[in-house]
């Protein structure tokens, strides 16, 4: 956080200070500010931009880290949710509570992490997007058609009246009142997602500027180099599938906490793209980057929302449709950040400040896996 | 150091095949203790071959390799380096987009432990063996000469310093024997005779060094004996003088008939 400032104070304790406990209160204070000044709609988009800071950072750990690009990084996030709403819900009458399901949602997902990363071990690059994808998709029809013989998932239905997170026996979704400040469910989630997002940033942090951080690092750039090195390639990789599995097991329980129902739709290939492109387009590799991406890309498409409205009073009538645009501004500021910010929109500073053209001298690197390389 | 006569790493009857192509037969030789080993012999005699199945990147059709008595078939590279032989690659191969401490802080992986839960906690013992790391990758770029290039991305080094920081990296691993891949390729004659004296004074600080190497004014001056491979099979070992006068290796470099 601190490279938010400018260099010449980040040596200056007092502005240091006085930027995080400034943080701290605009967080604090954000979802009454928002509500006051947007509405109460906003304040569950923030709550949403927060999850999906989760899972962009999850996925960052996967991609951007280690460098293995997974096209179906939702399946984790669905296998979180559905564990969620399967022992939380009139479903099989089951009613554990949020506190004990959270920790066996990222274990269940870390597992996952692992039963998918395993047989991929020998893949890179497209080969290993394709499977990825291919399981992303396996997850979804499966949850999808477990609905006979026997009903686990509910199939396309989905799985109704989940259980809400409490706090005592305060369900958050009804809202409770502290200190005498009525809180709606929008609030308490917020206040809920902010301290998980928080010890999701803080793990992956810790994470990344580690032993392990850099092994992983290592085998993004050179597999063949890593395991000469002495790094077991296959439990760094798979590590990295579990850990990031584990943050997209925590989303999805949170999320079918949240909506209180679940269905295979909220699980799409799409919804692993966007998840992907939070993290491209933030700065692949960079946790303040991915997190901005993650937050843009929940927004920015919430505000075109408007643009309908907007158009009737100015037009009178809605020439170009809120959706439709959706996606094609979306293609366009890809693309646009694709041609003038390869890096993402906040690359790491050392990354940024070493980006030049190309010099002659440049390190000639190998992209091939251990498995290519001893054939 | 005087090299002892009891060897450190031995192969006996090394042969890789390729589908139908033998790409080494029958290869064996002693390195000791101590010494500087050079393999040298004509593009394509299989020398690269012998290093990857040295460090366990492949698996050789037959033979047995043995580090100090230990068996290194079918240990996978990580374990081989573990077990202490390091290398470095004919064509570079840096973690590029990692800063030059990073490379180096990479190659002590394999001689420290933390885990995961080390890793988010940074309770005492980890952030003891982080500052460890850190100490001794920054050492070993001041013994190579490139202490001052810490911070850059190691893409954006020049030619010889990529190799000294790749020597670094190895070096790292602790490793008992450093097999080095054409460490002077491609470096003019003042940057060969520098790197000359590093990896004497590598050897002097009691490592055993096993190079591979096309420039043969370096080999002659720095190797205590060498091999010489062609076609995959050895057909002289000794110290450089004796060798340079074999009828054999004279005609594996310059043809029959020549000399």
């Amino acid at each position: 956080m601190i490279s938010l400032l400018p260099e010449r104070y980040r040596g200056t304790p007092a502005v240091v200070w006085t930027a995080y406990v400034g943080l701290g209160l605009l967080l604090a204070l954000l979802p009454f500010l928002v509500d006051w000044g947007m509405g109460r709609t906003w304040v569950r988009i923030l709550d949403f931009a927060m999850l999906y800071v989760m899972l962009a950072l999850g996925l960052n750990i996967v991609v951007g880290s280690a460098g293995l690009l997974d096209l179906g990084f939702v399946a984790f996030y669905a296998v979180g949710a559905y564990l969620y709403a399967i022992l939380a819900s009139p479903q099989f009458g089951i009613h554990l509570p949020f506190w004990a399901l959270l920790p066996i949602g990222a274990g269940v997902a870390c597992v996952f992490g692992v039963l998918l990363g395993a047989p991929t071990l020998r893949l890179r690059g497209d080969y290993l997007a394709i499977v990825t994808l291919g399981f992303g998709e396996i997850i979804r029809i499966f949850l999808n058609n477990l609905n006979s013989p026997v009903n686990i998932t509910n199939g396309p239905q989905g799985i109704n009246m989940i259980d809400p997170v409490r706090v005592g026996d305060q369900s958050l979704t009804q809202g409770i009142e502290v200190l005498g400040i009525d809180l709606s469910g929008a609030h308490t989630h917020y206040y809920l997602f902010l301290l998980l997002t928080m010890l999701v940033v803080f793990v992956a942090i810790r994470l990344q500027d580690s032993r392990i951080g850099r092994a992983w690092a290592a085998i993004r750039e050179d597999e063949v180099a890593a395991a000469a090195m002495g790094i077991d390639t296959r439990n760094v990789k798979l590590l990295a599938f579990a850990m990031g599995a584990l943050f997209g097991g925590v989303g999805g329980g949170l999320f079918a906490a949240f909506q209180g129902f679940v269905s295979p739709e909220s699980f799409t290939l799409m919804e692993s793209i966007m998840i992907l492109c939070m993290v491209v387009l933030g700065g692949m590799g960079h946790i303040p980057g991915v997190i901005l991406g993650a937050v843009l890309l929940t927004v920015l498409p919430e505000l075109l929302r408007y643009i309908g409205p907007l158009q009737e009073q100015l037009i009178g009538r809605v020439v170009v449709d809120p959706a439709d645009l959706r996606l094609l501004l979306f293609g366009l500021g890809l693309i646009l950040v694709m041609v003038f910010r390869p890096q993402g929109i906040w690359p790491s500073p050392v990354r940024a400040r070493e980006l030049r053209p190309d010099n002659p001298d440049e390190v000639h690197q190998e992209q091939e896996t251990l498995y290519e390389a001893q054939r | 150091m005087r090299p002892s006569v009891e060897p450190l790493l031995s192969a006996v009857g090394v042969s890789k095949r390729f589908g139908g192509l033998k790409a080494l037969s029958e290869v064996s030789l002693e390195v000791r203790a101590g010494e500087i080993y050079g393999l040298i012999g004509p593009n394509g005699a299989g020398k690269t071959t012998f290093f990857n199945c040295l460090t366990g990147l492949y698996q050789p059709t037959s033979g047995t390799i043995r580090l100090s008595g230990r068996i290194l078939n079918g240990l996978k590279p990580h374990a081989v380096a573990k077990c202490g032989i390091a290398r470095t690659f004919q064509n570079i191969r840096l973690f590029a987009n990692m800063t030059v401490l990073e490379n180096v802080m990479v190659g002590r992986h394999v001689r420290s432990r933390a885990g995961v839960l080390g890793a988010v906690l940074r309770g005492r013992r980890a952030r003891a063996e982080e500052a460890n790391i850190r100490s001794k990758a920054e050492r070993l770029l001041g013994y190579v000469g490139i202490a001052e290039r810490a911070g850059q991305l190691a893409r954006h080094l020049p030619y010889g310093d990529q190799r000294r920081l790749e020597i670094a990296r190895a070096l790292a691993t602790e490793p008992r024997v450093l097999a080095l891949d054409e460490p002077v390729a491609g470096m003019n004659p003042s940057e060969t005779e520098q790197l000359r004296r590093l990896l004497e004074r590598i050897r002097d600080d009691g490592k055993t060094l096993v190079l591979i190497e096309h420039d043969v004014g370096l080999v002659m001056g720095l190797c205590d004996r060498i091999a010489v491979l062609d076609f995959g099979t050895k057909i002289a070992e000794g110290p450089p003088r004796e060798v340079q006068q074999d009828q054999r290796v004279i005609e594996a470099y310059l043809g029959v008939g020549a000399s």
